[in-house]
């Protein structure tokens, strides 16, 4: 089905149009290459009912994803729980309080199986035989597992000081791991050069228009769990800040196809302290984004001093009346808890940079209570136990002796009823 | 030994398809004026009308983002490797 669809690639400066190659810079004002669709066909090609029996994939909004032909990669990607928070809500103080919880995708724990679903998916259909990308964890255990199963060669860079666990997520799957002695941006800068040299699929360059089109789906399910509503506040993690774009592009989206009636929302960006140049230059009134050269946080991927799409993202919260914020490692940590004690969700470090800023921006009155409240969890927390290690109480240790146990639940008791 | 500038694949349309070029100058300005000169139509992608760097170019000198230098009047001297590369996505 559906070549048609999906036409071109468009400049999202100026507007010229592009062929659907890998390519992804104007060439005339280097500004992004981005999808374009037929809207007018999509509209009268679906409606809610039919999205409603399709499998429960991010796939079920096949018409608003960027390839040619049927998916064939990352079959099973999406459509993860939207959880209504209450006992979240009740620690945050307000109603109406959801949790879009991607740190159960399939097949690696994040959100960017969503994009590289989507950037493999279409790499096949580009003749692509060795995949690679830039990144800060994530991304390369999602490259490596999904050009694992889909019978793809495959390079990932990244920083060489990631966490372990993350490193090992990419291991695992026989990608070729190359750890680069440098910041994320420099890795990122290595992988453009790399990418116009030797004509690999890089998911987050040269095939990033495709890739950045697969975290839309996120927003789609968002609207479609809600009961096909937009959320009045969607509270979204910023690295690049394209994931902020992106949701906020499939709100709009959904309205144009006829999906979603035009309510007013509001998309609010977080940052790590350590590394916030986007919720900077949103708090400083402007839209020029100065790039943090030494970012430094546990937050490590979100850790993007030259945010691609920060300009973008500033606008994006700007136009839709949202906020931004950034949140220190110790309240990054906190919020961790907070969210796995209320909600049963261990979330990465990311994760807890929503909940912090989240809970700082319903403080400070920057998120009303007046409608449902969507924080977008993007990954696991088993990916970055190591952050926790020293903030969390030790097990108690005690012989295989029913009096020891009791000794321990008598003391417990005790301390209770003194406090 | 002169100065290397890479350029990047949107570009290369317009230096014969060389990925790396000869370049002078002492500033990264100078280099870009004499690109110019040799590749007419590269200035005006990569700095606007008040020969401001454009927003989605990034420029290293050595593999230091110039914005962190001293952005288009960084010093450039001989041996020095100059990247022009494209704004890129997360990770």
């Amino acid at each position: 089905m559906a070549t048609e669809f999906f036409n071109h690639l468009k400049c999202r400066e100026c507007g010229r149009r592009y062929p659907k190659k890998a390519i992804h810079v104007c060439e005339f004002d280097f500004g992004p290459l981005e999808a374009d669709y037929d809207y007018d066909l999509i509209r009268s090609a679906i409606s809610r009912a039919k999205i409603e029996s399709r499998p429960q994939t991010m796939w079920r909004y096949r018409e608003l994803l960027p390839i040619d032909a049927e998916p064939t990669v990352g079959l099973q990607v999406g459509y993860t729980p939207l959880v209504k928070a209450d006992r979240l809500a009740k620690a945050l103080g307000v109603k109406e309080l959801y949790v879009k919880n991607d740190t159960v995708n399939y097949p690696t724990l994040s959100f960017k199986d969503r994009v590289v679903s989507v950037a493999l998916s279409r790499a096949k259909e580009l003749g692509f035989k060795i995949v690679a990308c830039a990144s800060t964890g994530n991304l390369a255990n999602s490259v490596a597992a999904n050009a694992a199963s889909a019978g793809l060669k495959s390079y990932v860079l990244i920083p060489a000081d990631l966490e372990a666990s993350k490193v090992l997520n990419s291991l695992v799957y026989g990608t070729n791991v190359i750890g680069i002695h440098g910041a994320y941006d420099q890795v990122n800068r290595l992988c453009s050069e790399i990418a116009g040299k030797y004509g690999w699929g890089f998911v987050n360059v040269n095939l990033r228009p495709y890739y950045a089109e697969g975290s839309k789906s996120m927003g789609f399910e968002i609207a479609e769990q809600l009961g096909w509503r937009i959320p009045t506040h969607t509270v979204v993690p910023m690295a690049s800040g394209s994931l902020l774009t992106k949701i906020t592009k499939s709100y709009e989206e959904a309205i144009k196809v006829g999906l979603l009636d035009e309510t007013p929302f509001h998309i609010h960006g977080a940052q790590a302290t350590g590394c916030n140049p986007i919720a900077f230059a949103h708090k400083s009134g402007t839209d020029l984004i100065k790039p943090q050269p030494k970012p430094n946080t546990i937050a490590k991927s979100l850790a993007i001093g030259t945010p691609a799409d920060g300009y973008y993202a500033v606008n994006t919260m700007r136009k839709t009346g949202g906020s931004a914020e950034d949140a220190t490692d110790a309240e990054i940590i906190e919020a961790i808890k907070l969210l796995a004690e209320t909600e049963g969700i261990f979330a990465e470090t990311a994760g807890g940079v929503t909940v912090a800023c989240a809970k700082k921006m319903i403080a400070s009155g920057k998120i009303a209570d007046n409608g449902p409240i969507v924080l977008c969890i993007t990954g696991h927390g088993l990916k970055t136990s190591e952050a926790l290690q020293e903030h969390l109480a030790k097990p108690r240790l005690i012989k295989p002796s029913l009096r020891e146990f009791d000794q321990l639940i008598a003391a417990e008791e005790a301390l209770e009823a003194a406090q | 030994m002169p100065i290397q500038v890479s350029i990047p694949t949107p570009l290369r349309g317009l230096t014969s398809n060389q990925d790396t070029v000869e370049g002078s100058g002492s500033t990264v300005s100078e280099v870009i004026q004499n690109l110019e000169k040799a590749f007419p139509g590269i200035g005006e992608r990569l700095v606007d009308e008040q020969g401001n760097l454009r927003r989605f170019v990034n420029i290293y000198v050595n593999g230091e983002d110039v914005r962190f230098l001293d952005d288009k009047n960084t010093a450039i001297k001989d041996n020095d490797e100059v990247s022009i590369v494209p704004a890129i996505a997360g990770g």
